[in-house]
């Protein structure tokens, strides 16, 4: 396959994201500038100008209608997707890290850095139909864990919430309560810094992928461990096939260590494996930089890695992919 | 894909020489053609470089619909949304989003089993059938090689007939030692008892063949399936970043018999394997 190479950000890639339809790509970077991207040529559509930081996050609506974006700026953004206006700011004390909106988007769930003496935070946001009537106001704010929280999402039925971070351990929240649920234990759980959660089209499992070069699937409403990828270095991003069993695991050594070391040391290669025998498939290289972020196009004929570099490089699968046999 | 021209009908060029700077409304306005049945879309634009010179600039981009892609009305609709933020103002030279010019392919890992495989068939004459009654003296082997042929005679502790080793092994030694007179350490000196340290060294200089230029992905076994055809290969060595694990780029391979590694010389220096050029040559022996 010949990727296409987008290159719109001018610092590292943080995060991607399809809409439902899978016709735009949102992509997210330390530039200030959240992209959106034709999925299919990969043309640019728009950007959406406003944070004053590193954006950290982003999710868009089931209608591809608004977007919401985290930022280190300490704001949390909701964008009117077609215009690129700017619609309402939520305001923290800490940089916003993670954002998620529910089934519904009725809610959105905003992450909150550990600033200063604030520990991290985890914020339910109502998010209003007409932006008129947007107000800032949290529904719920839930704190307890330690350090950064690098990732939050809706559980099956907006009834939990999922989250995990730099104490590597995974918990489930009630979203009703504020209790925690669930949490994993030592054995089962990461060793290191969760950098990413990515839940399966149905919502019924989920996939983190950690510092600790491993990625592992989990059970969305009992947290127990379903399999483990090993891999060969720290994982930054992951993402799951929507069609296939397949996941995909992007990381590369450190940022600080690339240029000290060899370049084909670095395993910048986004590497499949196969959901179910937990063996590698194969690996998709190309970027000169670890991988941050990783995302599926929902009809699971694409995907797209965000690096270190900048690039933003979608790919659409060769015939063959589909035919691959372990 | 964009192309230069100087403009041909009008002389624009004598305009220019009146006034200095910003001439732009003198361009003719951006012209965009097509998409035509065959997806093919031009758009010609006009500006002044910097030497004041008007230039045509042709962008033909193609667009390729792909067969039975299913889109939402939706989709349809965004397709035509208008640009917005920094999209609006990009220019057709700016070039965000390009189709990679190289193939990148989902590199699938080594089978396991087949890298056992491999390394079963670096005896090349183990698959040899009807030869029970070979039997090498030198290694015990039965059916595998003749003692003549044996790939592990110099890995055998030296019989008591050293003095017909080969010369050619001696002559390195003596070259290493730096001609008469020098200083010969008693392990080299004629007569002496060999060590096994000495012994593998001189194992690594015989007929030994140096490939440069192999691609990272070079293993052992596929070095072994290049040059067997030469003749009986007695090692095969790549050599391995111990930090990386990744191959340096280089190997070392043995022949039992200086012909066969003369032959497989000729043949392989300059041939293109795994899209480089390889260079085969005589190793030199280790001056240390």
């Amino acid at each position: 396959m010949r990727p296409i190479l987008m290159k719109g950000h001018e610092r590292p890639l943080t995060f991607l994201k399809y809409n439902r339809d899978g016709d735009l790509l949102f992509s997210c970077a330390k530039d200030h500038n959240p992209t959106v991207w034709f999925a299919d040529n990969g043309e640019r559509l728009g950007t959406y100008r406003g944070h004053n930081g590193a954006v950290w996050c982003c999710d868009v609506t089931r209608d591809s209608g608004r977007l919401i974006t985290g930022s280190a700026d300490q704001t949390a953004k909701l964008w009117n997707v077609q215009t690129g206006q700017q619609l309402f700011t939520f305001n923290f004390d800490s940089p916003a890290k993670s954002v998620d909106f529910s089934v519904g988007d009725k809610l959105a769930v905003i992450t909150t850095d550990p600033f200063m003496e604030l520990s991290s935070a985890i914020h339910i946001k109502r998010i209003a139909k007409d932006p008129a009537d947007q107000i800032g106001e949290s529904v719920r704010v839930i704190k307890g864990p330690q350090g950064r929280i690098n990732r939050a999402v809706w559980g099956p039925l907006n009834q939990t919430i999922i989250s995990g971070g730099e104490d590597s351990i995974l918990r489930i929240w009630d979203t009703e309560t504020g209790k925690l649920l669930k949490e994993t234990d030592k054995e089962s759980g990461h060793k290191k810094t969760i950098t990413s959660l990515v839940k399966s089209a149905d919502g019924s499992h989920f996939l983190t992928g950690s510092l600790d070069k491993s990625a592992k699937l989990w059970d969305s409403r009992t947290l127990t461990l379903i399999k483990t990828y090993v891999t060969g270095s720290p994982v930054n991003g992951v993402a799951m096939s929507p069609l296939l069993d397949h996941v995909v695991l992007g990381g590369g050594q450190e940022a600080s260590a690339v240029t000290t070391t060899d370049h084909r040391a670095g395993k910048f290669e986004a590497k499949f494996y196969d959901k179910i025998l937990q063996e590698e498939i194969g690996g998709v290289k190309g970027h000169f930089g670890p991988i941050n972020a990783l995302a599926f196009n929902p009809d699971g004929k694409s995907f797209s890695s965000g690096g270190e570099d900048g690039y933003v490089r979608l790919h659409h699968f060769d015939p063959e992919y589909f035919n691959i046999k372990i | 894909m964009a192309h230069l021209s100087e403009p041909a009908k009008l002389r624009w060029g004598e305009l220019e020489e009146d006034d200095g700077e910003d001439l732009d409304f003198l361009l003719p306005p951006r012209q965009v053609i097509g998409p035509d049945e065959n997806g093919i879309k031009r758009v010609i634009e006009y500006k002044f470089d910097d030497d004041g010179n008007k230039v045509k600039i042709t962008t033909t981009t193609r667009t390729r619909k792909l067969a039975n892609a299913r889109v939402s009305k939706r989709a349809i609709e965004r397709r035509s949304w208008p640009k917005f933020g920094d999209a609006v103002q990009e220019d057709v030279g700016a070039r965000l989003t390009m189709v990679s010019t190289e193939e990148i392919l989902l590199e699938r890992p080594k089978a396991i089993g087949s890298n056992k495989e491999d390394s079963s068939n670096i005896d090349p004459l183990a698959h040899q059938k009807g030869a029970v009654l070979m039997v090498c003296r030198t290694c015990g082997k039965k059916g595998d090689h003749w003692t003549s042929r044996c790939p592990y005679k110099d890995l055998a502790q030296p019989a008591e007939g050293f003095v017909d080793k080969p010369p050619a092994a001696d002559g390195a030694a003596a070259a290493a030692a730096g001609g008469k007179g020098a200083y010969v350490p008693p392990s080299l000196r004629a007569g002496a008892e060999r060590t096994t340290g000495s012994d593998m060294r001189r194992r690594n200089d015989e007929n030994s063949v140096r490939v440069t230029n192999l691609s990272e992905d070079t293993r052992e076994p596929d070095l072994l399936e290049l040059f067997r055809p030469f003749g009986t290969v007695s090692r095969v060595y790549v050599a391995i970043d111990q930090k990386t694990g990744m191959s340096r780029g280089f190997g070392f391979v043995n022949f039992v018999s200086r012909e066969d590694a003369q032959r497989a010389i000729n043949k392989l220096n300059g041939y293109g394997y795994d899209n480089l050029i390889l260079r085969v040559e005589w190793a030199t022996p280790r001056t240390t």
